[in-house]
Parts: C-alpha cells; structure tokens; sequence
C-alpha cells in the first residue's frame, strides 16, 4: 500500500502531498520536513530506496523516490509494493503531468493543484493503484476538461 | 494540445496565488493570508447568497491555503453545498476539498454521505467515480456502514463502466481495511476472483489488489484465484511486446500486473494441480530467461519494469522454497545483479539474496558470493546499500565462515554509520556467540567490540560475555588474562572496566600466580580507573573489591583503607556510600568461612534465549529475525549453559547475602539476594530499613495517615493523583533514591538510574499490615499531554504485571523501563489498586520521572561556559525566578543538590564565588538539549535568583519550575 505521496521542491516547499492514512496537520507537516531531511541529502546516483523516517512507519516503510530538475517525487510505501515498481509509476505519473500540461514545470503545480491532485486521483485511489496506463489516465482527465470547458462557457453564454 | 488548458481557471485564485509568491517574508505571506481568510470568512457569512462559481473559487483558495501547511477551520459547510451541485467542477472541487479536510470524524459525514448516495445512483460514471474517490478517501466507519452493501453490486454488476469498476474495487478494498465486519462478500466471491478474466487491463489492476488483500484474510475461500492468477500471468508473460497495446511499457508486457500477480501468488503455497504448476513454472523460468536476452531499449525504464517482474518472480520462488533448480537460477541471477552498475539492483538483489541465505537450498550458493558481499560493505557509496550488505553478510554466515564475517564486521565497525552501529554490534555478539567453538575467540571478539565500538554495547552484550564466562569453566582463566590485559590500556572504555571489574572480582585468583597480575596489581589496576567512571560502575568496583578481600587475603588491608576515605565512606552518592560502609564492616567483622560463603563464586546462569537476539529483535521489529533463526539459535544456544534474559545484576545470586535487595548494576550477588518477591517479615521494619537513606526526606513523605485510602471510591477508574503528588514528586527531583510514599497500609520505595535517554526503576511495594492485599495491580500511564501524541509520546515506559497477592509484611519488585523520546514537563502516573480486607483501595501518583533525570554532565572551563551562555541568549530560551529560600542554605546541602540534579557543577566559573554554575545536556532520543544553570543565593535575604539557559525553550521553563522548588 501506498501510505503517502509527497511531492516538494530542492528547498523541502511541499508542492503536493496526499496522504492515504489519516494523520493530524501536525504531523504531516512534520512528515514532509522528516521526508525532505531524509530525501534531499543524499548524492544523485546512490539508491533510489531508503528505509522510512520515524514518523511514518519506521523501518517497515521505505521511501521510493525519483528526483527531477527542482524537484522531488517520494512515495512512502509498504512492503507489499515492489520497489522498482513505484518507480516506474512515479515516471509514468511524471509523464502524465507533463502530456496535460506541456513541459509541467514546478509553476504549473503550484497553480493548478486541484488538477494535480485530479490526475493523480485517476491514478491512485486510497493508497492502491487505479490505473498504469498513461492513455487511460489521460483519456479520462481529458473528459473532465470537456466537462469543465462546456461549464465555463455555459456561464459565460 | 494539452490537455488542461491553463486559461480557463478561476483568476482570482491564480492572483492570490501569485500574491503569495511575492510575499517576501513569511511574515508577508502569513498576513496575505489572513487578509484572504477573512475576506472569504466575510463572504461565506454575508447576507448574500454565494453562486455556485464563487463558493467554488474560495473553497478552492481555501484548498490552497491549506495545502501551504495552514489550519483551515471553516468552509466544510460550503464545500459540502458543492456536492450537490449538478456542475462537474463545482462538485468536483467540493469532493477535493473534503478528501483533503475531512477526517473520518466529521459532523459533516451525514450530510456528504447523502450527496454520495445521490451520486452513486446518478448513473453519470463521472460522479459515480468521484463519490466512490470520495468514500475511499474518508473511509469512515459511518460510510462503511452507509455502502458497503452497495458497492460491491456496482462492482460486478453487467452494465457497470470499466472506469467505475476500477473505482469501485478500491473503494471496497478501502472499506474492508477499515470495516472488514461490514463488508460481507459471501454471495460476491466468485464474481470477484473472476474479476482476474476481465478483458479491460484496468479492471484487472484495480481487482487484484482487492483480491490480494481478501485472499491474506480468507485463504481458503479465494483460493480458486490461483489457477486464474497463472493463466493471466501466462498470457501477459508469453504475449509478444506488442499484444498489449497501451499496458505495455517501454517494450515491457504489463509489468505492474504482472508483479501484482506474482505477489498474488505469494500468498498460497505452490498450486497442487500438476498443470498449473506446471504452467507457473514454465511462466517463471521464462522471466529469467528473458533477463538474458539483450535488452530492446536503452532506457532504464525498460530495465527497471523488466527487473520489477523478475524480483517479484525470485520473491515467488524463494516464497516455494521446493525447486532447487529455480533456485539456484535465482541465486545466480542475483548474483550478477551484486556487481551490476545501478545500485538499485545492488540494492534489491542484496535484500532479495538475505531470504534466499535461509533456504537450504541455495544457502551454499548465496555463501559463494561472500567476497562480493564484503566488498560491497567496504566500498559502497549508500548506506542504504552498505546496510544490505550487512544484513546479508549476517544472514549467511554460518559456522564454516563465522570467523571471517565477524572480522570483517569488527573491522567495518570502525568506519560505520552511527545510524547502524548499534545494531552491527548486536549482530557481531550474536555471531560470536553462535557460532563460537571456542570461546577464547567469543572472549576476543567481544572485548574488541567493546575497545572499538563501546558506547555502542549495551547492557545485554556485556552481561551476556559475563554470563558466558561464569557458565564456562574452560575460558575463565583465558578471560581473566584478556581483560587484565585490556585494563592495561591507559584509556578503556567503561564498558570494558565493567566486564574487568567482574571478571577480575570472580577469577583474578585465576591469574594471581603471575608476578606481573598478583592480586595487588589488578587491585591498582582496577582501582586506577575509579574515578573516571560513573557511579553505576563505581558501585561495580566496590564489589569487586569486596570479593578481593575474600580470595585474597593480603590485599584486605589496602582495600579497606580505600573503603574507609571519605571520598568513599562519606560519598554524596549514597549507593556508593552505603556500599563502602557495609562492605569494610563485613570485611572487619566477618570470619573468613562467612566471608567465604557470603562471597562465594557466582553460580552459573539458567540456560535461556539470549537477551541480545530478544534485543534485535525489538530493534528491527518482528518479521525481522527469521524464523529458523530463531530456532537455529534455541539449537545452537544449547551449547552454552547460557543466558538469561535478566542480567546478571538481577539474576539469581549466590545464596549469600546481606540485607537489602539492591537492583543497581550489582553484579556480584552481594545484594540483589532477596528472592523477588517474596520477603515475609515482620510488618515495618524490613520495609523502613531498605533505604538507607531514611533520613530527613523520608519521614516526611512518610507521613500521610490521613486514611484517604479508605475512603477512594470503590470504582474501577484509577483514582486523581493526590493533592500532595506533586509535593512527593519534589523530593526525588534531585535523588534517586528513597521512600516515595507511605501510609498505614502501603510503602512504596523507589530505586532508580539514568544513562542517557534511558533510565530503569525499580519500584518496592510493601504491605505493612498482616493481612495479605488481593488483585494488587499496578498501571502506569503518562497523562493528558502526553498521550494526546499517539504518534511521538514523549516518554515510553514498559512494564511487566505484578504479582497480584502480596502477603502481609511482604515486599514485591516491579521494574520500569523508560524511555525518553523527547522532553516532557508531565510526570508519567502510576496508579496502585488493591483489595485490603474487602475494601478496594485506589490511589495514583506521580512517579518521580522528571526531565533532569536524563541530564548528563558537561564539564567545562569558565570561558567555554560564558561563551555558551551568550550563544543561548534568545529571550525564551532563558528562564528566570526570584524566590524566598525554603530549606537551608548551606553550601555543602546545595552542593549535593546540585549534583543531584545530574549536572556538572563547575568551580571557578563565576567570579562571585557565592554563586553556582552548573552544565549538562538533556539526552533525549531524539535530539540534546545543552543547559546552563546559575543559582545566586542572598544569604541576607533568604533569596535565590535561578536562571536557565537551555538551546531548548521549553526545557528551560520544565527546569526553572522544578529547581524553584527545590531550595
């Protein structure tokens, strides 16, 4: 199970967390600062894995991350997800975000959070994964911008 | 095209958003923010009705503001009007707003519930997909009990959409973990498991985390997955690249179903029926197979999703552990994957290959790649790696190549990660211990851990060599000579004058014969490192002497005139105090056969599992530490005659003994004699003298006969702390020792020592009355604060349950592990509840467990400590009082009080020599907090000033109220 999914710049700025268990608001900050000490010393090349920090499970977690220009992708994941695996969702959801928003760069996460979050909703749903294939993914955030499209204008009309 | 179009959102968010990227402060942006807050606090509650666009444009700022880490207290009720809206968008950001705000505990979830259940019957699958998103998010109890039923209908139902469908199996998934009362699948079984042949790749991904998880809890009822699980496996397996369309990626066939499916299978044995498993087998030597060939792209994602599956498959085939020749292949795949140049494979075949070592299989063939191993511990980069290698070098050793790992273990010791070492350390006694032919070596390899590794060696390492030793004849002289050698280093860890002082005070005789090592010799030598210990290991060497003077009788002389100087005969400490005076009367009045009884060689110790394996154990959780480990050590524990799980300081003693049951680190049986217990005497006076210090302090606490006892209401509930709690708490601020309580019926006496974050009391109940106390339990807990952070307590303590009749005039011992996580200022409560003649008594008090306990002190020269002091000069990282004095002034009783409190106190700091200045760090596991303290007495006034400096802002305010208190 995925416990949590986070997402912050090289300077620890949470840009996207969800979590899949219920934590305070406390706490979670608390998570993404554990998270991002952990994650953002270590060298480029080492391992993508590593064990948990205390908050989150401790040594029964493993963080799985993948860093990208300015910034970090962390899964906190359970010992029944293959490794490698997240891995290549964590690409695949890089490359969905990048397919609807054109060369996704940190700016379109800070304004189009809701957006993020609604891809990655099509993608994992409490903690387990939805759906891998990027088309299916895509196809369905583009029938939500249908939506949302003929709504605008409805208004506008 | 892209597919979200950036224009068309709401402008006034994006504004604010860029708003608060111009704040050039955090300040700026905290009052941005609040400006917006109560722009849309005014807009929620004007007179005004909102439409629909607008409650979504400030639900949705809302949203953000949160998202940027701050409280949100209000717009639940909006965002939930949202739902019931009929526009995509505006519901949509509703269900965002309370999958991301609302906990399971809401008020709200009645009414969302119903905007769900409109929803879900809406048959729009774009809303029945955000309601099902929804319910999975929450997860409560409410919606479990409000759709469970419905769910799984929608699951299998013909007309369902595929998207809906996947949804659908999730959000089962979801309600099962939280609910799994609630969620019957009975009838729905076999329309689930069939889920596996849906022809939409989708469905199947969704479904099979379900089936995984309900074939965990119901093996038997699921288990017709299996030979739909390998058929589908099969066929992605053996499909051509291109078969799969979309789910293949990067040239790979489904690779995420593929390891869902093969984790699928890990949960039942092999398939009993000859063609599946003939099938399965077939599907898994063509994964490895497949990993030969040359890869069909360079990017590493077609390596990692073609390594996903493989992993997965060796998972599978290390999980059937019955065929030898998969295994092997494993084992040599793996193998290559040890050298491979992407360290996420070094990573994963390491973890992999440590099951492996465990087969009897493939454990020779995982031996083969030792060197590898061993360089990977020296020579990595990653510590996640280095790590790994150690578990993996662990894993496989075994008799044939114990001695080689455990060198190199010792060796990589001195370079490791302190992050790992104490569990190396552990590892490396474990080893030493199992697989020792002879213990001159096990005697070697542990006092090199203790020489290169010592503030790592916990206590269950060192009482385990001692153990050992006791329990072995043949290595006692060889250990003797060992550890009079190592004591011979001018700097030794304490550690190693603990295991010298031992050894030398049960078998120095041993080694007596040789000029160079006559008794007279050790005795200098052990006494030389005296006054660097601490009192813990003070009270060690005492006893060490003590049994000295019993095997050699010419040294009695010199070691009673140590024992009588003042430095120990009126020592501050008062164990260490009481040690010296008992022992020099002993050793003046006692003739030689009772000395000789009294201090007899120790007994061996009852066999049982090492205390250490129990300790890693713990460290790594269970799972950790396999099964045939365990049993492989219950095999090769019988070797020894060794081990208890209590350390030799509490272990049954020698039948000797002097008075009082002591659980300081007494190793020598002196003390610790009283059968736990068990010490019927007559009603009072055993109990009044077990604490030698029954001086001032302990009368007073004494007093307290104001019969609450009997009047504590009869109810289960543990009673309020009494009024003068905190009052009794006040007299252990600063010993550690002493009565904590007293009244007609009852005295509770406590010992207790601190190392670092730990500590361990040893709490005495005694029944002063003649009549026995039934259903005696005791319960300690941490109150209010303490609790509420079920995530991060501050403090962790353990114990065991008491024996629950205590015959009159008898004592029983109940010890207490502690834990300090992080500062705290509430003491934990120990509540006390008994029956005394039919009347239930019930009372609670506070256990003397304050934040100075885990003080250890920090000497330093008078410049040091003014620089420090003005490091430390934020205005609340100090704290003040002014207050009238309440006991004397005396400096030798402030003094003591001082140390008592744990710190350092340091001369000629303060040029006013009145004053007093101490230092000290507060070891907390997670972090140290660094404290200054001046006490400036006014001996005219009566008055003290006390002054704190702590690098931590609540420990100063924790420290300054419980000093105030004490002068």
């Amino acid at each position: 199970m995925i416990k949590a999914i986070l997402i912050f710049n090289n300077h620890g700025k949470p840009r996207l967390s969800k979590f899949y268990e219920h934590y305070n608001e406390d706490t979670e900050q608390q998570i993404i600062r554990e998270t991002f000490h952990l994650v953002s010393k270590r060298d480029e090349n080492v391992c993508n894995f590593l064990e948990g920090g205390m908050l989150i499970g401790g040594s029964d977690y493993k963080l799985i991350y993948r860093h990208y220009a300015t910034l970090y992708f962390v899964f906190c994941v359970d010992s029944s997800e293959s490794e490698l695996g997240i891995l290549d969702l964590i690409q695949v959801f890089v490359e969905t975000l990048d397919k609807c928003f054109e060369n996704v760069c940190e700016l379109d996460l800070i304004f189009h959070v809701d957006k993020v979050h609604n891809i990655l909703a099509e993608m994992v749903m409490g903690g387990m994964v939805l759906e891998t294939n990027m088309n299916e993914i895509i196809t369905q955030v583009d029938a939500q911008n249908k939506m949302e499209k003929s709504e605008v204008t409805s208004v506008l009309a | 095209m892209p597919a979200v179009s950036k224009g068309d959102g709401m402008r006034g968010l994006a504004v604010f958003i860029s708003d608060i990227r111009n704040c050039k402060s955090k300040e700026a942006e905290i009052k941005r923010i609040n400006k917006e807050l109560a722009n849309i606090r005014s807009k929620f509650k004007g007179d005004k009705a909102l439409d629909g666009y607008s409650k979504k444009k400030y639900v949705c700022k809302l949203l953000f503001i949160f998202l940027l880490g701050h409280d949100i207290d209000f717009g639940h009720m909006e965002a939930v009007n949202l739902l019931s809206s009929n526009k995509y968008t505006e519901k949509q950001i509703g269900y965002l707003f309370i999958s991301v705000l609302v906990n399971s505990n809401s008020e709200l979830i009645r009414l969302i519930n119903n905007a769900i259940k409109n929803d879900l019957s809406s048959r729009n699958p774009t809303f029945m997909c955000l309601a099902l998103h929804c319910i999975a998010n929450v997860g409560s109890r409410e919606m479990a009990e409000a759709f469970a039923s419905e769910i799984p209908r929608i699951l299998v139902a013909g007309d369902t959409m595929d998207s809906v469908k996947q949804s659908a199996a999730l959000c089962l998934l979801r309600l099962y973990k939280t609910s799994p009362d609630l969620v019957l699948m009975g009838e729905w079984t076999s329309r689930v498991v069939h889920l596996l042949n849906d022809q939409h790749m989708g469905v199947v991904t969704a479904a099979i985390s379900l089936i995984t998880c309900l074939s965990q809890k119901n093996p038997d009822e699921f288990k017709t997955c299996v030979s739909l699980a390998v058929s589908r496996l099969s066929r992605i397996v053996s499909s051509a690249s291109t078969d799969l369309q979309d789910y293949t990626y990067y040239f790979v066939p489904a690779p995420w179903l593929s390891c869902k499916l093969l984790r699928l299978l890990q949960c039942y044995p092999p398939p009993e029926d000859g063609a599946v498993k003939g099938r399965l087998v077939e599907c898994l030597e063509t994964i490895l197979n497949k990993a030969q060939e040359p890869p069909k792209s360079k990017k590493v994602q077609h390596s990692n999703a073609k390594n996903a599956i493989l992993f997965e498959a060796i998972s599978l085939i290390i999980h059937y552990d019955s065929e030898p020749n998969l295994l092997v292949r494993a084992c040599n795949q793996l193998g290559q994957f040890l050298q491979h140049r992407e360290t996420n494979l070094r990573y994963l075949a390491l973890e992999s290959m440590c099951t492996l070592a465990s087969s009897e299989f493939s454990h020779e063939a995982v031996k083969t790649h030792i060197e590898t191993v061993i360089n990977a511990l020296k020579t990595e980069r990653d510590v996640s790696v280095r790590q790994r290698a150690a578990d993996l070098l662990y894993a496989m050793c075994d008799r044939s190549n114990a001695k080689q790992i455990v060198a190199e273990m010792l060796s990589y010791l001195e370079t490791a990660d302190y992050s790992i070492r104490e569990e190396m350390v552990l590892k490396v006694a474990i080893l030493a211990e199992k697989y020792a032919v002879d213990y001159s070596w096990y005697v070697d390899t542990i006092l090199n851990l203790i020489r290169i590794a010592g503030d790592y060696v916990s206590e269950e390492v060192w009482y385990r060599v001692i153990q050992i030793v006791i329990n072995r004849d043949d290595v006692q002289g060889y250990a003797a000579k060992t550890v009079f050698e190592a004591l011979q280093a001018p700097a030794c860890h304490e550690n190693m004058v603990k295991v010298g002082g031992y050894i030398l005070g049960e078998f120095g005789n041993l080694i007596a014969g040789d000029p160079r090592s006559s008794p007279l010799v050790q005795f200098n030598l052990l006494h030389s490192k005296f006054h660097l210990c601490s009192v813990p290991t003070r009270a060690l060497l005492l006893s060490a002497y003590i049994k000295f003077i019993n095997l050699f009788p010419e040294t009695k002389a010199t070691i009673q005139e140590v024992l009588r100087c003042d430095s120990q005969i009126r020592n501050s400490d008062v164990e260490l105090q009481q040690r010296a005076v008992e022992y020099l009367k002993l050793s003046s009045i006692a003739s030689t056969d009772v000395l000789a009884t009294v201090l007899e060689e120790m007994p061996p110790f009852p066999e049982r599992e090492s205390s250490i394996l129990a300790k890693l154990k713990k460290k790594k959780g269970p799972g950790a530490v396999s099964v045939t480990e365990l049993e492989d050590s219950k095999r090769e524990g019988g070797e020894l005659n060794g081990g208890s799980d209590r350390g030799p300081d509490t272990a049954a003693m020698a039948a000797s003994n002097a008075s009082t049951p002591s659980p300081s680190a007494d190793l020598l049986g002196i003390r610790s004699s009283a059968p736990v217990g068990a010490a019927p005497t007559s009603a009072g006076s055993l109990l009044v003298d077990v604490f030698s210090e029954a001086g001032p302090a302990a009368p007073s606490a004494a007093v307290n006969d104001d019969g609450f006892l009997s009047s504590a209401p009869p109810s289960e509930d543990p009673a309020p702390p009494l009024s003068e709690a905190d009052e009794l708490l006040n007299k252990f601020v600063c010993k550690n020792n002493g009565v904590l309580f007293e009244n007609q019926l009852l005295q509770i006496g406590i010992k207790s020592e601190y190392r670092q974050n730990l500590g361990r009391m040893y709490l005495f109940y005694g029944n002063k009355t003649s009549v026995q106390f039934a259903s005696f339990t005791t319960t300690v807990s941490c109150p209010g604060e303490l609790q509420s952070h079920i995530l991060f307590p501050q403090l962790n303590v353990q114990t065991k349950a008491v024996e629950p009749l205590v015959e009159g005039g008898a004592q029983i011992q109940q010890v207490l592990n502690i834990e300090c996580l992080t500062d705290f200022s509430e003491a934990p409560l120990l509540n006390i509840k008994f029956r005394y003649g039919g009347a239930l008594q019930n009372l609670t008090l506070k256990l003397p467990v304050t934040i100075n306990k885990f003080f250890q002190p920090t000497e330093m020269a008078s410049h040091d400590f003014f620089q420090r002091w003005k490091q430390l000069s934020q205005p609340a990282q100090e704290a003040q009082k002014i207050f009238k004095a309440n006991h004397s002034m005396d400096t030798e009783v402030l003094k003591a009080k001082l140390l008592g409190l744990g710190t350092a106190l340091l001369d000629d700091v303060d040029p006013n020599p009145e004053n007093y200045v101490c230092a000290g760090v507060i070891q907390t596991k997670g972090q140290q907090v660094g404290c200054l303290l001046r006490l400036e007495p006014n001996a005219q006034a009566q008055m003290y000033r006390l002054t704190l400096r702590c690098s931590k802002d609540s420990v100063s305010r924790r420290l300054c109220e419980l000093l105030a208190e004490q002068f």
